[in-house]
């Protein structure tokens, strides 16, 4: 009798912290959900638009590996978004939240192109390259540095400051353009298109495998300097706890700084790949809003820069395949990013079930 | 209808691979006391937590008044007359005692404010019922929070750990209002490490072993070593051994120093003392008065407005003046301090890290090389696991998923591992169970004994009266006196503890 009343009355379903489990279980439930996320998305795809799902998924494959070209801007779009990744993650490791990587890109970018205008036909190819790569990291250090000086000596909200010098970098931009462009079109196009002074070589015939190397070798040693320095651990512990870092005597001013120096310069850099190495030109939209992926890049690999190559590939491929399934079956370009959409969802959403486990009400009809 | 108020049959509750309760058996009758008591981690807070709504029992049955009850929620077991009063109480800073005790409720306060009246008078309570909350004491809050309870009709009041934050008259008074409450027919389970108080109030005593309940005894027939070898599972001695000072010579001088906190409040008044090799010097007070600030401002965390505070080196006798110094400044001084913080994870360790990266907290820096060397930190961890018999999965777990206890020890462990010639310990065995907090007064004698200065700061007076050679008294920011810790009382430490005015004509002697 006691029975049916407990069962009336007890929870269906209550949530408990999970302690810790085996690394193979949490990557089986991280597989799960994309299964899960592909088979929900089919559902929708096939009751909104009738299409087969199989070719919808077809066509997500084929924006990314149909032809050589797809593939190596799977790979030249992956790496200046792991570049950004890298970036901000010394940031947000300290939880210094960096929303202005966006910004600090394109100031990058910006320094770069002036210098290729400016100077490009006076220096020959190499030194202007370099010239190009430190104007660029410097301008990427600066805006950085500057919402970092202001938290530091005055504790204002970094998030609103790295924001806000997103415009501000974006405005910088508009008014080179209408410096630079003298016909008023608001169009820069590309620069030194004759001489190519200013341009990154091709490596081995390709135009990209320069970027990729730089970002391959950017990639492992953030990864050691976040690992294995007195820097990286003193990022850590900063992040950890302030009071813990003060209390056995880090200068914690110096370190956010120090840190944010990095990440601007990283960020400067992939401004440069994206100039030199990529479009050869500049616009306000160049960085297109990988300076905020980048932070759901670097927060999904929890940090640790070679799981980044990962993330960043994903994303990259669901953008891409999102566009070709757009194209390939004429379908508004909403759907392929409501496709993305439940994707991340999952992917973001199973990491909840890899820190908690459901319980739900046992069946009393057997004991 | 029996006399039994709460029943619990054979509840168990399991987290991952830990079984917090295993088939716990428990009788609560109405107007009785009943002392839960156990180690820590033997799982007295889950089974109260159970009770209380706050977790939900994986098997078993709960009956209040002989009626079988599923609690699912804090609001169903107000429903069934069952209040807890937890550790951390929580309060809205903003409101008043009655504001808060309504909060939820459909009532007014004015006419709230003559029931929670009625209720103070009652049973014996002191509060104004329009006081703010920011303006009570520690004391005054836990009031708030037992009004809170019966207001809302709690026939059956859990109390966790109440007298951790009290002082010795303050305790006295709160157990005057639960033998009231006793007779006026509830039933009160009351969670305590110390013993002494499970004997002067409880009728009944239940002990928790590893999440099962090892037995139930009358207060009356038993005594403390007793319930210690019930608690423990062996017997264990309870005395504090103290050795005398061996040739102290004076380490450390604090010489009035004033200090005022980010808010604007003057934590410190005029603070003088001298710190001596040897010897363990005691700061008792109540729950901040100021003993946070004095030990990081010596320890280079906290400004202060003037003063001094001089460290004399043992070899050379040079005196070095600490004020305005960084804890990094300290160090290159040669200043060897240690320091274990009242807030173990959020300040003297770093909970995400494992305990091989916690080692290196303090070394890291030695070398020039700009990367990092785990080795000698990993067999620093090592060593500290066997020597202080951490329980840990290994060196590389995160200190967070470590119990307490071995967190503490991890702590410890570090700073000693310094060779430091100044050891300061805030509430070194806050929420430990007795064979780590022996454990840990055990090490801070061995570090007297080699010649360190200790400056222990602590709760439990009689913990401090049975270590400490000296006893520095603090009561909001001045200090009230000092005592002999061979023969002064605990009545005498407690009137000094909340001694506010006439602070000044005591800082002569």
């Amino acid at each position: 009798m006691t029975k049916t009343d407990k069962r009336a009355h007890e929870p269906l379903i209550h949530i408990t912290k999970r302690n810790q489990i085996p690394w193979w279980k949490s990557w089986m439930i991280r597989a799960a959900a994309i299964i899960l996320a592909l088979v929900v998305g089919a559902i929708f795809v096939m009751l909104m638009t009738g299409y087969n799902p199989l070719q919808v998924y077809s066509a997500m494959l084929d924006g990314n590996f149909k032809s050589s070209r797809k593939f190596w801007m799977l790979l030249q779009n992956t790496s200046i978004l792991l570049c950004i990744s890298l970036a901000v993650t010394p940031a947000f490791k300290m939880r210094f939240w960096n929303t202005g990587a966006e910004g600090q890109v394109l100031v990058g970018a910006l320094a770069s192109a002036a210098m290729m205008f400016y100077v490009g036909d006076r220096l020959n190819n190499a030194v202007l390259i370099i010239v190009m790569l430190i104007a660029s990291i410097a301008a990427g250090v600066i805006w950085a540095v500057l919402p970092a000086y202001f938290k530091a000596k005055w504790n204002t909200n970094e998030t609103l400051f790295t924001l806000m010098m997103n415009y501000v970098a974006m405005q910088l931009v508009g008014f080179a353009i209408m410096i630079w462009v003298p016909s008023g079109s608001n169009v820069m196009g590309v620069i030194n298109s004759k001489t190519e002074s200013g341009w990154l070589p091709n490596v081995f015939g390709q135009k990209y495998l320069i970027n990729i190397l730089i970002v391959v070798a950017v990639t492992v040693l953030m990864f050691i300097y976040l690992r294995y320095s007195k820097h990286g651990y003193e990022i850590a512990v900063v992040g950890e706890s302030e009071n813990t870092a003060k209390y056995i005597g880090i200068n914690v001013k110096r370190v956010i700084i120090r840190t944010m120096v990095l990440s601007g310069a990283v960020c400067g850099l992939a401004g440069f790949l994206l100039v030199s190495g990529t479009h050869h030109t500049v616009s306000k939209n160049i960085v297109g809003g990988m300076g905020f992926t980048a932070i759901m890049v670097s927060w999904l690999a929890k940090f640790n820069p070679i799981l980044m190559v990962l993330t960043s590939g994903l994303i990259i491929f669901l953008q891409q395949g999102a566009g070709e399934i757009a194209t390939q079956l004429a379908l508004n370009e909403s759907i392929s990013d409501i496709l993305t959409g439940i994707i991340l969802f999952f992917i973001i959403g199973c990491e909840f079930f890899v820190h908690y486990k459901m319980n739900f009400r046992a069946k009393h009809g057997k004991d | 209808m029996s006399n039994v108020a709460l029943r619990l049959d054979n509840i168990t509750k399991v987290f991952g691979k830990i079984i917090a309760n295993d088939s716990v058996n428990l009788t609560v009758y109405k107007g009785e006391i009943l002392s839960l008591l156990g180690e820590n981690g033997s799982g007295k807070t889950t089974l109260m937590n159970m009770i209380s709504g706050i977790y939900f029992p994986d098997e078993g049955h709960i009956y209040i008044d002989d009626k079988e009850v599923v609690i699912r929620s804090p609001k169903d077991a107000f429903d069934y007359h069952v209040g807890m009063i937890h550790q951390h109480f929580k309060l809205v800073d903003v409101f008043s005692a009655t504001e808060n005790i309504i909060l939820g409720l459909k009532e007014t306060s004015r006419d709230a404010s003559a029931r929670v009246r009625e209720i103070s008078e009652k049973y014996g309570f002191d509060i104004d019922p329009d006081k703010k909350i920011y303006d009570m004491s520690v004391s005054e809050k836990q009031t708030v929070e037992i009004i809170k309870v019966l207001y809302r009709g709690a026939d059956i009041l859990i109390l966790d750990e109440p007298t951790a934050v009290l002082t010795p008259q303050e305790t006295k008074k709160l157990f005057d209002v639960l033998r009231k409450m006793r007779d006026d027919g509830k039933a009160i389970i009351i969670i305590t490490h110390k013993l002494h108080e499970v004997m002067a109030l409880s009728d009944r005593v239940t002990v928790l072993r590893r999440g099962e309940n090892v037995g139930t005894v009358k207060t009356s027939e038993t005594n403390e070593a007793e319930l210690t070898e019930m608690m423990v599972g062996k017997k264990i001695s309870l005395n504090i051994e103290r050795s005398e000072p061996i040739n102290p010579v004076t380490r450390l001088t604090v010489s009035h120093i004033n200090c005022i906190n980010r808010e604007g409040v003057k934590v410190l008044d005029d603070v003088s003392f001298e710190a001596r090799s040897g010897e363990i010097l005691g700061i008792a007070g109540i729950a901040g008065s100021g003993q946070r600030e004095l030990l990081e401002a010596i320890a280079g965390l906290q400004h202060i407005e003037d003063g001094s505070i001089s460290y004399i080196d043992p070899d050379t006798g040079s005196s070095t003046e600490l004020k305005d110094k960084t804890p990094l400044e300290i160090r290159e001084l040669g200043v060897r301090f240690s320091f274990v913080p009242e807030d173990r994870l959020g300040m003297g360790l770093v909970g995400n890290m494992d305990i091989v990266d916690n080692m290196m907290l303090r070394s890291y820096r030695k070398g020039k090389s700009m990367f990092l060397h785990r080795k000698e930190p990993a067999s620093l961890a090592d060593e500290i696991i066997k020597n202080l018999e951490v329980v840990t999965p290994s060196a590389n777990t995160p200190v967070r998923n470590l119990s307490g206890g071995n967190v503490q020890k991890v702590l410890v462990g570090r700073e000693i591992a310094s060779s430091p010639k100044v050891f300061m310990a805030a509430y070194p065995v806050r929420g430990l169970d007795i064979n780590s907090s022996y454990m840990i007064y055990n090490l801070l004698n061995r570090q007297k004994e080699s010649g360190v200065a200790v400056i222990f700061v602590g709760e439990d007076l009689d913990v401090l009266l049975e270590l400490c050679d000296r006893i520095l008294v603090i009561g909001s920011g001045h200090i009230t006196g000092v005592v002999d810790g061979r023969t002064a009382t605990k009545e005498e430490i407690g009137l000094l503890m909340t001694k506010t005015d006439g602070g000044h004509s005591d800082d002569k002697n």
